[in-house]
C-alpha cells in the first residue's frame, strides 16, 4: 500500500514537471504552429471516420432501445427522440467518443514519443538545445484541446441523425414525432456542459499518454507496455473526471 | 577543446564510471574505446550533459559545463554536433527537413538559404538526391552519412560519435572514418568518438582513451596502442597472442 502511494505521489510529481516544461515558449512560433496544424490532421481529421461510424450506431441504438423500453401508452413516442438526444449529448458523444480516443489517438501519442525516446531522437532534440517536451507534447495537447470539441459536436449531430434514420427505417418511431421529440425542451447549457468535459477530457487523452511514452525506458517490449499503460490510465482518469465534472456541473 | 577532470557516475548503488579524467584537443579525434557494456556511452552522455555526473567536472574551452544551468548549457549544446548510435533520424521528417531542423529552430536563414545549406552539408558526406527520401527508406550508412551531416549543419565546434560504424560493412565502416577526420580537420573541430573498431582506432584516432570496467585503464596514442603494456588493452587490442610470439 505504502508502495503504492509513494509510486502515485512519484508519477504525479513527474507528471506535473514534465508539463510545466512542456508549457513553455516555444523556440520558434512558426515551427510552433505547423506542429499545432499536422497534430490537428494527425489527432482530430484522421479520427472523423471513426467517430462518425461509432456515433451513427450509437444513436441508432439508443434510439431502438428506448423506443423498446417506452411501449406504456402513458409515455409519448416522441420521448424517443428527447432521450436519444439527451444519451448522446450528454454521455455518449463526450465520454464514449473520448474513450475511443484514447484508445486510438493515445496509443499512437504514446508509441510515437516512447519510440522517439529509445531510438534517441529525443535526445538528439534536447542536445540541438531544443526543449523536447515543448516541442513534442505542448503542440499536441493544444491541438487535442482545439479539435475534440468539434469531433463530439460532429459526434452528437451524427448520433442523432443515425438515431433518426435507423428509428425511420425500423419504423420504431416515425420521422416527425423523433424530429418532436429532439426539439423538445432542449437545453443549450447540456450541450456547454458536454463541450466543458470534452475539453477536459482532451487534455488528458493527449498530456498522459505523451508522459508515458516520453519516460519510455529499455526497447520495443517497453513501447508497447507505454503504450497500453497510457490508454488504461487514461481512461480511468477519463471515467474519474467524467464523475467529478458531473457533480460539479450538474448536481 | 573539452577538458574531463575526475568524472563518476553511478546508477543507483552501481558505479559505471570512476574517477575518468581526460583531455580532447581541438582539431583532433579522441577515441574512447572498450568492451560493451564499460560506460564508452554513460561517459559520452555525461560530456554532452544527457547525464548528470556524480562528481568532478567537464570543461568546453575552460567553460565549467557541468556547473551550468540548463539555459546556458543550451548555448553550449548549439555548438555542439551529434552522431548518434542509431543516427536518431527523426522518422516524420525527410532527409532535408532533417537535416535542416536545426537550422529552422535556430537560425532565420530563407527557405532558399537552408536548402543551400542542406545541399551543401549532405554533398559534403557525399549524398545526393535523397532530400527527400525519409529515413526509413536509407540503408544504415547513409542513415549515419545524413546524422552527420545533421550534426555539421550549424558548423558546431564539437563534433561526438556514438559507435558510427556500428552495423555497417567494413568498406562503409571506412568511409563514415573518412569523413568524421576529414570534418575535424577541415573545420578545426573538437571531436570524440566512442568506438570498439580496432580499424576506426588505427584510422583516426590522434589520441585514444581505453575504458574497462568504467575506469580509464589505458591512454595514448593510436600508433603506440599496439605496443601497450596493459594486459586488458592488449586482450582488446588481440595483440596479445602476436606480441607474444614476437617475444619468442
Amino acid at each position: 500500500m505504502l508502495t503504492f502511494v509513494s509510486d502515485l505521489f512519484f508519477h504525479i510529481g513527474r507528471y506535473y514537471t514534465l508539463m510545466m516544461r512542456a508549457f513553455s515558449k516555444p523556440e520558434k512560433g512558426y515551427v510552433f504552429r505547423k506542429r499545432i496544424f499536422e497534430e490537428i490532421e494527425k489527432l482530430g481529421i484522421s479520427s472523423l471516420p471513426i467517430v462518425l461510424i461509432i456515433s451513427v450506431f450509437m444513436g441508432a441504438v439508443i434510439t431502438i432501445q428506448a423506443a423498446f423500453g417506452f411501449e406504456s401508452p402513458w409515455i409519448p413516442i416522441y420521448a424517443v427522440g428527447m432521450t436519444t438526444r439527451d444519451s448522446v449529448i450528454l454521455e455518449f458523444a463526450p465520454t464514449l467518443v473520448s474513450l475511443i480516443l484514447a484508445g486510438k489517438v493515445g496509443s499512437s501519442i504514446a508509441s510515437e514519443i516512447g519510440t522517439m525516446r529509445v531510438s534517441e531522437q529525443i535526445d538528439a532534440l534536447e542536445i540541438m538545445g531544443v526543449n523536447s517536451s515543448a516541442h513534442l507534447i505542448f503542440p499536441k495537447i493544444i491541438a487535442s484541446v482545439l479539435i475534440n470539441p468539434f469531433l463530439i459536436v460532429i459526434s452528437m449531430f451524427a448520433g442523432i441523425m443515425g438515431g433518426w434514420a435507423f428509428g425511420s427505417l425500423t419504423n420504431v418511431v416515425t420521422s416527425y414525432e423523433y424530429m418532436y421529440g429532439v426539439q423538445f425542451d432542449f437545453r443549450t447549457y447540456n450541450v456547454i456542459y458536454a463541450l466543458i468535459k470534452t475539453v477536459v477530457f482532451a487534455f488528458i487523452i493527449s498530456s498522459v499518454p505523451a508522459y508515458h511514452g516520453y519516460y519510455t525506458k529499455g526497447g520495443a517490449l517497453e513501447v508497447g507496455k507505454s503504450s497500453t499503460s497510457a490508454v488504461v490510465y487514461s481512461s480511468l482518469l477519463i471515467l474519474i473526471f467524467n464523475f467529478i465534472l458531473t457533480q460539479l456541473l450538474l448536481a | 577543446m573539452i577538458t574531463v577532470q575526475n568524472i563518476s557516475k553511478l546508477f543507483g548503488q552501481k558505479e559505471v564510471l570512476s574517477n575518468i579524467s581526460m583531455v580532447a584537443e581541438q582539431g583532433k579525434t579522441t577515441l574512447v574505446i572498450g568492451g560493451s557494456g564499460h560506460g564508452k556511452t554513460v561517459l559520452m552522455r555525461c560530456i554532452i550533459g544527457l547525464e548528470e555526473v556524480g562528481s568532478g567536472a567537464i570543461f568546453y574551452n575552460e567553460r565549467n559545463f557541468s556547473e551550468m544551468k540548463l539555459p546556458q548549457r543550451k548555448e553550449i549544446r548549439k555548438e555542439m554536433g551529434v552522431l548518434f548510435q542509431g543516427a536518431a533520424l527523426f522518422d516524420s521528417l525527410s532527409v532535408e527537413e532533417n537535416v535542416g531542423f536545426p537550422l529552422s529552430m535556430f537560425t532565420t536563414l530563407s527557405e532558399e538559404e537552408k536548402h543551400e545549406r542542406v545541399n551543401f552539408c549532405l554533398k559534403r558526406v557525399n549524398l545526393e538526391n535523397v532530400n527527400k527520401l525519409f529515413p526509413s527508406e536509407l540503408s544504415g550508412g547513409m542513415k549515419k552519412r545524413v546524422g552527420i551531416a545533421r550534426a555539421i549543419v550549424m558548423s558546431p565546434k564539437y563534433l561526438f560519435c556514438d559507435e558510427p560504424n556500428s552495423g555497417l560493412d567494413p568498406i562503409t565502416s571506412l568511409v563514415i572514418d573518412d569523413l568524421i577526420k576529414e570534418i575535424t580537420l577541415e573545420y578545426n573541430i573538437t571531436t570524440i568518438v566512442n568506438t570498439h573498431d580496432m580499424n576506426s582506432v588505427m584510422n583516426i584516432g590522434d589520441r585514444v582513451v581505453f575504458i574497462y570496467k568504467g575506469q580509464k585503464w589505458w591512454e595514448g596514442t593510436s600508433k603506440n596502442i599496439l605496443h601497450a603494456e596493459n594486459k586488458e588493452v592488449q586482450e582488446f587490442v588481440g595483440t596479445a597472442k602476436m606480441l607474444k610470439e614476437l617475444r619468442k
